[in-house]
């Protein structure tokens, strides 16, 4: 399975460490709703199909992504950083290398 | 404050660092494999919104332009720089104190130094094997259109980091953790073995 990040472009998925369900919603740390809490620690969606996902590029830039994947096909059909800003035009960065040209090319 | 004396470098692979040919080179040699020894290693980061003037710190300091681009960077043979992350960035000087240039400048409003000088060992692997060698090595695309010259590449090996910086068509330098890097350096020559290396 590759998940082509962001920064780093097409990468095995080896290098990557699942960090846990997307769908989750942490009540805030003061929080006495017990239901919520118990909603956050124990209840999953389990979708069969797409599946939003937390990721961490641990073996390469090691920024944290939303990932779509396909819980049946492991299709990848999202992937972003974590932070909105990384993404951002002034980050500096804005082309994101080979994935970006890669998605030109398919385009063209 | 009283300048620090820097502590004579030492390197990691000294004995497995066997100058000459090795291997299969009857047919020549098709693979070189020596040490760049920098004398300073600096890995800078910019804080969220601030990489614009780290990357400006960059070219005050260095006299190096990043172009634009994830994992962009380059070299003129002496330093070279280039980014592994989002805001983040390596830089290598073959003179030391490029730490404490960086600290004048970077201050702790845009972002991070550290000094690696002595935490990273950096090996150069060059020739026409170069790509093939590597590819064993890196689940990564090695190619020159994917992979262009100064640009850099954040990956591992058995799950311990590289980072690797094209430095030329067929030339890429690799900076491993300083207590990997002898186990590194043995496994890259085993994988030179068949094309013939030599240690230069």
């Amino acid at each position: 399975m590759l998940i082509t990040c962001p920064y780093c472009g097409p990468r095995d998925v080896i290098e990557f460490t699942y960090q846990g369900d997307g769908n989750r919603e942490r009540p805030d740390p003061a929080s006495q709703n017990f239901e919520a809490w118990n909603a956050y620690v124990y209840d999953r969606l389990n979708p069969a199909g797409d599946h939003n996902e937390i990721w961490q590029h641990s073996g390469g830039c090691r920024a944290h992504l939303k990932v779509v994947r396909n819980t049946l096909t492991h299709e990848i059909s999202s992937v972003a950083f974590m932070r909105s800003d990384h993404g951002r035009g002034d980050h500096g960065r804005g082309d994101h290398g080979s994935a970006a040209r890669r998605k030109a090319e398919d385009k063209a | 404050m009283v300048e620090r004396q820097s502590p004579e470098p030492l390197s990691p692979l000294e004995p497995e660092f066997h100058v000459g040919s090795h291997g299969n080179f009857e047919h020549g040699v098709e693979i070189i494999l020596t040490e760049t020894r920098p004398g300073s290693i600096v890995q800078l980061a910019a804080w969220p919104g601030e990489e614009k003037k780290l990357i400006a710190a960059i070219r005050t300091v260095t006299g190096l332009a990043l172009p634009d681009g994830a994992g962009g960077g380059l070299s003129d043979g002496v330093k070279s720089v280039f980014g592994f992350a989002p805001g983040k960035f390596t830089v290598a000087d073959e003179a030391e104190g490029l730490a404490a240039a960086f600290a004048k400048v970077v201050t702790p409003a845009i972002g991070t130094v550290t000094d690696l000088s002595h935490g990273r060992t950096a090996i150069r692997i060059a020739g026409p094997k170069a790509e093939w060698v590597l590819a064993k090595f890196f689940a990564i695309d090695f190619a020159l259109p994917a992979f262009p010259t100064g640009a850099g590449r954040s990956t591992t090996h058995h799950d311990v980091f590289a980072q690797i910086q094209r430095t030329g068509a067929d030339q890429f330098d690799i900076y491993v953790f300083r207590s990997f890097a002898r186990s590194f350096w043995k496994a890259l020559c085993h994988a030179s073995e068949e094309v013939g290396y030599e240690v230069q």
